[in-house]
């Protein structure tokens, strides 16, 4: 049986390729009713910016449905307006931003529903792998009840994974911020 | 419903720990708690079809961007890319970053007193065809030294990056080149403790593949995390 091709890390230089103009703006959030905004910031051990980290997010949309998948996770061949997947790198002062659609609720593994949240991967200079780690809402009731969040251990490290709506903006706006160290630390899984 | 099946989780040693003291920079950007298990559900097992709008007719020959030919040894970088049973990933994006022959990015924080080339970009981008192949031509990377400890070189690489059909396919790596004496002594490459899997990142000269007096040709093949063969129903 062949054995995945190991990871290496991708480096401080991966812009030129990987990253383009509006990748991080998979929908302007001031022209959808489900348009929201996501800023924070990525973290070090020592509490300082990481200014060259990578962040993809991959979700549903406000229909709990993947694109290019149907409600049961087959592939369809029915074309999304929207793509679900995002990029942005990380600025110099380590901040990043999206704009995108709130996520519905998407098939639980064991059964049910999860709460909205966005799938988030996190790379940099430093990691010799991605992290996985998830942005749920703390404006969304189902929150709550989430059947992955209710599996980490410890009130600090759920909320690590909940977003907060920032009460201030033009559009909804959550912050999150990727702590990858320390007191803070993000939760991160084991995928 | 039948929802996709799960994956295989990661076998042990033949990927890097995110902690690898002799990487300095792993030391602080590493997760000191550990990993919460996470269950396969379709936020995993789904993934982006991504930019395939985004390849263009020289995007995999970057020997043919600019006007003029970059400096260096020309070489084809190409192999398969499947999964973990064995089977073809077609028509999945490959996009590749590279230094320059002299071992320079044209990146703005790759200030290093060496040359850009101005007929080398250093970005490739191709879709795997339908039998999982894919091929770029490319000029031969230099060498570069970072600040990792004394007098530290990275040993020639190619960067790597592919989405896979999944969420948990997604793949970032760098391949290196056969008898290069750097790697030895190189702490990114030696974080795989397996010493086979850190083996298969370096690519194999493969002269029957060379079209005569073109380009010397390096085969590289990947695999990706792939589902168990049978299905659950649920
Ligand atoms: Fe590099």
């Amino acid at each position: 049986m062949p054995i995945p091709t190991s990871s290496q890390t991708v480096g401080p230089f991966f812009h030129d390729c990987l990253i383009r103009e509006g990748e991080n703006i998979l929908v302007r959030a001031s022209e959808h009713s489900q348009g929201i905004r996501i800023v924070g910031r990525v973290l070090d051990g020592a509490g300082e910016p990481v200014t060259d980290a990578l962040l993809e997010l991959w979700q549903a949309g406000p229909d709990g449905v993947y694109p290019g998948y149907d409600a049961a996770g087959n592939r369809s061949t029915a074309t999304a307006d929207f793509c679900g997947f995002g990029r942005a790198a990380t600025d110099a002062e380590g901040k990043y931003l999206f704009e995108t659609l709130k996520p519905g609720r998407v098939p639980a593994a064991e059964g049910g529903l999860q709460a909205p949240h966005i799938n988030v991967a996190v790379m940099a200079r430093g990691m010799l792998k991605r992290l996985v780690t998830r942005i749920y809402f703390d404006d969304e009731p189902a929150t709550l009840n989430d059947p992955v969040l209710a599996r980490v251990p410890g009130r600090q490290a759920r909320a690590s994974l909940i977003a907060q709506r920032q009460d201030d903006a033009t559009v909804p706006s959550y912050c999150f911020d990727v702590v990858l160290q320390g007191e803070n630390e993000t939760v991160f899984f084991d995928v | 419903m039948i929802i996709p099946s799960r994956y295989r989780r990661e076998i042990p040693g033949t990927q890097p720990d995110l902690l690898h003291a002799p990487y300095v920079s792993t030391v602080l950007r590493s997760p000191q708690r550990p990993l919460v298990p996470l269950e396969h559900s379709l936020s995993e097992l789904t993934g982006s079809v991504y930019g395939h709008e985004l390849v263009g007719p020289n995007d995999h020959d970057l020997t043919a961007q600019h006007a003029g030919q970059p400096l260096g040894q020309r070489i084809t970088v190409y192999g398969r890319v499947q999964d973990e049973n064995g089977h073809a990933v077609p028509e999945t994006l490959i996009e590749l970053w590279q230094a320059n022959s002299a071992g320079r990015y044209i990146h703005k924080n790759d200030q290093r007193d060496v040359p850009l080339d101005p007929n080398f970009t250093g970005t490739g981008r191709t879709l795997t065809d339908k039998n999982g192949f894919y091929r770029f031509v490319t000029i031969r990377p230099g060498a570069y030294p970072w600040r990792n400890h004394y007098n530290a070189w990275r040993p020639a690489h190619i960067h790597f990056s592919l989405l896979g059909p999944s969420f948990l396919s997604r793949l970032v790596t760098q391949m290196y080149f056969p008898g290069d004496p750097l790697l030895p002594l190189d702490p990114i490459f030696n974080s795989i403790p397996d010493e086979k899997a850190r083996n298969r990142l370096i690519s194999h000269y493969t002269p029957e593949f060379d079209t005569p007096g073109q380009a010397l040709s390096y085969r590289f093949d990947i695999t990706l995390r792939g589902p168990l063969e049978t299905p659950m129903e649920v």
